[in-house]
């Protein structure tokens, strides 16, 4: 069995247990990962397509979940919305500055940031760039950690409608800007997912090896 | 922490003897990152493997790893249990009080027609952690007793799949933002749940440290 696998030939690893395989000498659509089962493809399938697909998603579902109110307080008989920003203006004045200072990158500059990033990542794939690989690659790696903090006001919304029902009294309600809201951040997380980082390397001039362009791969024109 | 970095240009590393485990498995590591390939180094325990072309963790080796990381799960379990059943906050105002479980927050949205935001905390708040938990131990435990199941190499895949998922120290940040917010309004009461939280979170991030996949993958190959 071990002729049907070239041993200097490039080589597969796979996504989920990143065991590397050598790539079959006859190509696989169906190839599936010999220790973990999982599907093994040699790049993320149509990864910049969906990474864009799903930035463009987030960016359009970016606005509502601003203008919208994402909850609405009512205290005796008084009702209030509160948008995202006026949460976080509310921190600022009432409570603490630095909850204040978290709550508006979690939920402001990282997911503006996230989606900046990964597109201009995209776009970097895109136009074969050879700038400082290393620290786009980096880039990835930041982006893909913090996008989860902007889950934050999404878990505020759902605590304070939780603990607050005493009817007219005092009660909050979820309001359609939470729902996109969340859509975004679920978006970003799937974009991220999406965008794979070994497309910054495949595009390098003079680096041999690792970026061995395989049959069937989308990109043959290398 | 001692590092080991390869050498320059070591992004494709054509080894000679190549062992081979099965059909076309070879011993080799790959980046997860930029996919240099390269034979696996010898990484001392309690080290790591750092990518010389693009700088990111091959991989860490841990000593006892199933060992520490079952022993740190075990106690996340019991902590999560903990962080479920108590409510984290009360919420008292002119002598009404509720309580807040992790439950009753995504039953509440529920309750109010959010349901796509019910569906996400709950995912991200109970769902991904306890399938964190739960598969762990599932896979884990075996491992150290020696003895194989059936499913384990599923459970493990899922262990990857629902990592990403999994917010409960952000969910921790809402909690306090949650109760400035509500201060001005009226008493809040931490509950039991809220020390649990706390703690469950450090446990669960050292479970995730202490975890080295690889191994793991190799011990469940070896039971089979
Ligand atoms: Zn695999
Ligand atoms: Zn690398």
């Amino acid at each position: 069995m071990a002729a049907a696998f070239s041993i200097r030939g490039p080589h597969l690893q796979c996504h989920t247990c990143h065991l590397v395989v050598a790539t079959p000498s006859v190509p696989d659509e169906r190839l599936r990962c010999p220790r973990c089962r999982a599907s093994i493809h040699r790049r993320k399938p149509n990864s910049l397509s969906r990474t864009w697909a799903l930035l463009l998603a987030a960016i359009i579902c970016y606005i509502p979940a601003n203008l919208y109110p994402i909850m609405e307080v009512t205290t005796l008989g008084r009702t209030q919305a509160d948008t995202i920003l006026s949460g976080v203006i509310y921190l600022y004045v009432h409570g603490t500055w630095p909850l204040a200072v978290i709550v508006f990158i979690a939920s402001v500059v990282v997911p503006i940031l996230k989606i900046l990033t990964l597109a201009s990542l995209a776009f970097s794939v895109e136009r074969s760039s050879q700038w400082r690989p290393r620290d786009r690659a980096r880039l990835y790696r930041i982006v893909e950690t913090v996008g989860r903090w902007s889950m934050v006001d999404v878990y505020v919304v759902t605590i304070l409608v939780a603990l607050v029902h005493l009817g007219s009294l005092a009660s909050v309600d979820a309001r359609l800007g939470a729902v996109f809201f969340g859509t975004v951040v679920v978006l970003t997380i799937l974009a991220a997912e999406s965008f794979d980082p070994r497309l910054i390397w495949d595009r390098l001039e003079g680096e041999p090896g690792a970026s061995v362009v395989q049959n069937g791969d989308e990109r043959d024109g290398e | 922490m001692s590092r080991l970095i390869f050498g320059d240009k070591a992004a494709f590393v054509i080894v000679p003897d190549l062992k081979l485990i099965g059909d076309g498995i070879l011993q080799l590591v790959g980046c997860h990152d930029c996919d240099a390939v390269v034979e696996e180094p010898n990484v001392p325990d309690g080290g790591a493997a750092i990518c010389s072309r693009c700088g990111s963790t091959l991989f860490r080796r841990q000593r006892r790893t199933v060992e520490f990381t079952l022993a740190l799960v075990s106690a996340a379990a019991i902590l999560f249990v903990v962080a479920n059943v108590y409510p984290f906050l009360s919420f008292q105002m002119q002598g009404q009080v509720t309580h807040t479980t992790l439950g009753s927050g995504t039953f509440s949205l529920w309750e109010q027609g959010q349901h796509a935001v019910a569906l996400l905390v709950a995912l991200t708040t109970i769902v991904a952690p306890a399938l964190q938990i739960g598969l762990l131990l599932f896979v884990l435990g075996p491992i150290h007793l020696q003895f194989s199941v059936p499913g384990a190499v599923t459970a493990f895949r899922w262990v990857e799949y629902s990592r990403p998922w999994s917010m409960i120290e952000v969910f921790l940040i809402g909690i306090l933002v949650a109760v400035v917010k509500l201060s001005d309004m009226a008493n809040i009461i931490p509950g039991l749940a809220l020390g649990a939280f706390g703690l469950l979170i450090p446990v669960l991030a050292g479970a995730s440290s202490f975890l080295d996949p690889e191994v793991v993958w190799r011990k469940i190959g070896d039971l089979k």
